[in-house]
């Protein structure tokens, strides 16, 4: 029986699962080998939202390719612009004001938040109860409404530039996010109740898809998906960057590796962010919200990279200058794609609902593997 | 006092004067058929909208609230566009099984309307094996299902009917025996004596647990007989896209989409009656007054009052639970329905020969 | 022993089931919970923060003058080519010939919002609007001339 699995063999289903498939969240197009209802095969087939950023990017300023990088994982597009301004500020040199750096920080974690809210009604959508997408889109909502006052924008932001951040703190950030924290401890619970607890969400996500260290590991997986197989691979613990270095917050770890653990994983993680934001959010020092930067930035010859915590992994931003006003190249390290190349161990001999748990469980978003 | 009954039998009796004893049966006949589906459209219709809107409210969404008042009349909306778009066979289905797919859906759903009681004296057929003949006519369902996937030719529509098939045939046994248990107390399979075995309080009340423990391995039974979530493998958007009636569209999907709800109705009027006294008022004891004010009540009220609850129920389950996975669905039928279902009746029975029910 | 694991198992899942229904049903039953915005009937209060980035705009005053010198800042500082600033050489009062906007031509279908052209003015001539519905039958009518016709410099920008 075990050699069957992984073989194609006269009697077996083959099934394209998308592009366009409910459970898949985007253009992913798997091509999955059914024995009856066990899956004995996964290839991902990427290149449908092949977009061409990095090379995009190559031929644009240091200061105009940072809004490229909030298309490609467009849940955590703080965290990835904020990962290519660390690199420019690099190989610049250039301090950035603390008022900066807590600002980031905070940005950081409230999209974290909003991106793990978002996953926990996805993944509940993908097992089949509805309801928590609806209910989760309401915190989901508040933090949009609190990064377009801001940021002035609900999605693709661009609002780390070279230097710091590009406006200061509006008026209103203070109290809104204070309001966004108390309904979020209320509401908490009730996420809990919906789904953590519940008998039939726990029968389908224990013991499924198991994932262990070693695979973990030699998968190049990162993020939650690695830390609930017990990876300790958190880069604000590993690398702090700004200032999570001064910051109390817990890396969540679990050894089971299998979809509960990577729920309760994140979680755990939302309950941190948002201890960071509690911790961060009455200690915004005052000063410069920018830096002073040249008009044109001209980086030395050399290369140079970055790496930030986004909601899925590690992010990594690594730029070759050639010392003129545009990158020579630029490589973005995605933590989707590892993540994704993991599935299909993750996945064969388990059943075709399971798919769906596990891949809802990895947090994939296709933008972000398929640049 | 004006009740359905009254009604059918001033119709009969005109009938019978005015024309030959074949012309009026067959008179009768048709006005029977004519109002069967006129109730089967009145259902659907009430019954997506209270969807939409259950679902709605848990959701903290508003729902439908456009067209007609507080959006009373989309489902209308709704009908008139399924109606109107164009009937889609693919090529490489299998014509003939396709096209007749859903008929025979709506087919077994309209005729398990045969045997429900729907107010007092008011039943199309009070067969004396009524409930006999509603667990094997509920079956059916599952044909169709089975035809609309094999000939789809669709390998999620496969998956889809496979999956069905294998739930149906298994919750069939459990939703059997929780019958059984009111069959052994009530000591009849008419439904009519059911319903009258009921008058001085609901087998929900009268059985002590036993009923009880029937009357919730029932709901869960019926829950999987429909093919609803948490049990709705068969559909399983997340997983096969939309299951066995991902080839279908237009009016072709929405008789099978009408067949779900009109069986979600029977299955609940089946549970209201068998466990919930059907027609029957609210009696309690020797409460003379107020077991006088619910008899004021209608008994079409009465009935139509307890079947809606018992979907609102069945909504409930959908809208708070995931999915299970196919063999976590098996396995809940034979591990735990069945076992518990089983040592249920032998109580029942011990319940029913020494007479402990009221 | 296993027949009482198997209850317990059972109260267990029954138990949390009832409190995933109980959630619901207390959702079911407060609908002022609901959080749908009624989205084209309340346009007049929505109420969008000022500084929401819908479309680049530039302010004129009542003698239709605008600030924008033609410096091309913006055009540079655009990473995919939404700006096009064509310029003219007019001659004013003391004979003096002096770069001036002609066009401004701004692509609405290429921009992404980023913000990018504003940091970069250094007169303040442009701005983002907060419109955010600007779907239209003719993709052409999505590239706009910003500078009104007959508009010219406002006095002491440089």
């Amino acid at each position: 029986m075990v050699e069957e699995i992984g073989t194609t063999e006269q009697g077996d289903l083959v099934i394209n699962v998308g592009p366009q498939h409910p459970a898949t969240h985007g253009v992913l197009h798997l091509v999955i080998t059914l024995n009856g209802e066990t899956v004995k095969k996964v290839e991902p087939h990427l290149g449908y939202i092949h977009r061409s950023i990095e090379k995009m990017c190559e031929s644009l300023s240091y200061r105009q390719f940072i809004y490229a990088t909030s298309r490609m994982d467009y849940l955590s597009s703080h965290i990835n612009n904020h990962g290519c301004a660390l690199a420019v500020e690099k190989a610049l040199q250039i301090e950035v004001p603390e008022r900066a750096q807590v600002i980031r920080v905070l940005m950081d974690e409230l999209t974290r938040i909003a991106s793990h809210v978002l996953w926990w009604g996805a993944m509940a959508m993908d097992i089949g109860a509805f309801t928590p997408f609806f209910h989760a889109f309401r915190e989901r909502e508040m933090i949009n409404d609190i990064m377009e006052e801001t940021c002035g924008a609900r999605l693709t932001m661009n609002y780390m530039v070279p230097g710091g951040v590009m406006f200061d703190l509006h008026p209103n950030f203070h109290r809104r996010v204070k309001e966004f924290i108390r309904q979020f401890h209320k509401k908490l619970p009730e996420y809990d109740e919906l789904v953590t607890g519940n008998a039939i969400f726990k029968a389908r996500t224990r013991g499924v898809g198991v994932l262990s260290k070693e695979d973990a590991i030699s998968y190049g997986c990162s993020g939650p998906t690695a830390r609930a197989s017990g990876v300790d691979c958190d880069i604000r613990k590993l690398y702090p960057y700004e200032v999570y270095g001064k910051l109390q917050f817990e890396q969540p770890l679990a050894t089971e590796g299998d979809t509960y653990a990577r729920y309760l994983v994140r979680m755990h993680e939302m309950r941190q962010s948002l201890s960071i934001v509690e911790q961060l959010i009455d200690n915004i020092p005052e000063g410069e919200f920018q830096a002073k930067t040249k008009a044109v930035l001209k980086p030395p010859k050399g290369e140079f990279y970055s790496r930030v915590e986004t909601a899925r992994g590690e992010f990594g931003v690594y730029i070759v200058s050639e010392g003129g006003t545009t990158p020579y190249r630029i490589k973005y390290r995605s933590p989707g794609f590892s993540n994704l190349s993991a599935l299909d161990h993750a996945v064969r001999g388990q059943k075709i609902g399971d798919l769906v748990a596990i891949m809802g469980s990895f947090d994939l978003v296709i933008p972000d593997i398929d640049r | 006092m004006w009740s359905f009954a009254q009604l059918a039998d001033t119709i009969h009796e005109g009938l019978q004067a005015s024309l030959p004893p074949a012309w009026a049966l067959a008179a009768e006949m048709t006005i029977v058929g004519l109002s069967a589906i006129g109730l089967f459209a009145m259902l659907g219709l009430v019954l997506v909208l209270m969807e939409r809107k259950v679902s709605a409210f848990m959701q903290i969404r508003i729902g439908p609230n456009r067209v007609g008042p507080a959006g009373l009349l989309q489902s209308f909306a709704d009908t008139l566009k399924l109606l109107v778009k164009e009937g889609i066979t693919p090529d490489g289905v299998d014509k003939f099984l396709f096209n007749a797919a859903p008929l025979v859906a709506m087919i077994a759903a309209m005729l398990l309307l045969a045997p429900i009681a729907f107010a007092r004296d008011f039943q199309i057929w009070d067969l004396n094996i009524g409930v006999l003949y509603v667990s094997a006519v509920s079956s059916l369902n599952v044909i169709a299902i089975l035809m609309a996937g094999w000939s789809s030719n669709n390998k999620y529509s496969l998956l889809g009917a496979m999956r069905s098939g294998a739930q149906i045939v298994s919750y069939e046994l459990s939703a059997g025996l929780s019958v059984l248990t009111i069959v052994v107390l009530a000591g009849s399979l008419q439904v009519s004596e059911i319903v009258a075995s009921q008058a001085d309080g609901w087998w929900i009340f009268k059985g002590h647990v036993p009923a009880l423990m029937a009357f919730v391995i029932f709901l869960i039974a019926a829950t999987a007989e429909t093919n609803r979530a948490p049990f709705d493998m068969a559909e399983a958007e997340s997983e096969l896209t939309a299951g066995f009636h991902t080839e279908y569209s237009g009016m072709k999907f929405a008789l099978f989409f009408l067949a779900e709800y009109i069986n979600v109705f029977i299955v609940c009027a089946i549970g209201a009656t068998l466990f919930l006294g059907g027609w029957m008022p609210l009696h309690i004891g020797h409460w003379e007054a107020f077991n006088h004010a619910m008899d004021w009540i209608p008994s079409s009220l009465w009935f139509f009052g307890k079947t809606f609850f018992l979907i609102f129920v069945i909504m409930w389950f959908r809208w708070t639970f995931p999915r299970l996975r196919i063999d976590q669905l098996l396995d809940l039928e034979w591990r735990y329905l069945l076992p518990i279902g089983m040592v249920n009746i032998l109580l029942v029975t011990l319940v029913a020969i020494l007479g402990w029910h009221f | 022993m296993f027949l009482k694991e198997y209850i317990s198992d059972i109260a267990g899942a029954v138990g949390s089931l009832l409190k995933g229904m109980r959630r619901t049903g207390w959702y079911f039953l407060h609908r002022e919970e609901a959080i749908t915005q009624q989205y084209p009937d309340n346009r007049d209060n929505m109420g969008l923060p000022e500084r929401f980035r819908g479309e680049v705009v530039m302010p004129h005053n009542e003698q239709n003058e605008h600030r924008c010198t033609g410096c091309t800042a913006c055009e540079l500082a655009c990473p995919n080519g939404t700006i096009k600033v064509v310029t003219k050489f007019e001659v004013n009062a003391e004979g003096k010939r002096k770069k001036a906007v002609d066009r401004f031509i701004y692509h609405l279908e290429l921009c992404t919002m980023c913000n990018l052209c504003i940091e970069a003015c250094p007169t303040d001539a442009i701005k983002m609007a907060q419109n955010f519905e600007h779907s239209v039958y003719d993709r052409s009518r999505l590239t706009k001339i910003l500078n009104r016709p007959e508009s010219r410099l406002q006095e002491g920008v440089e």
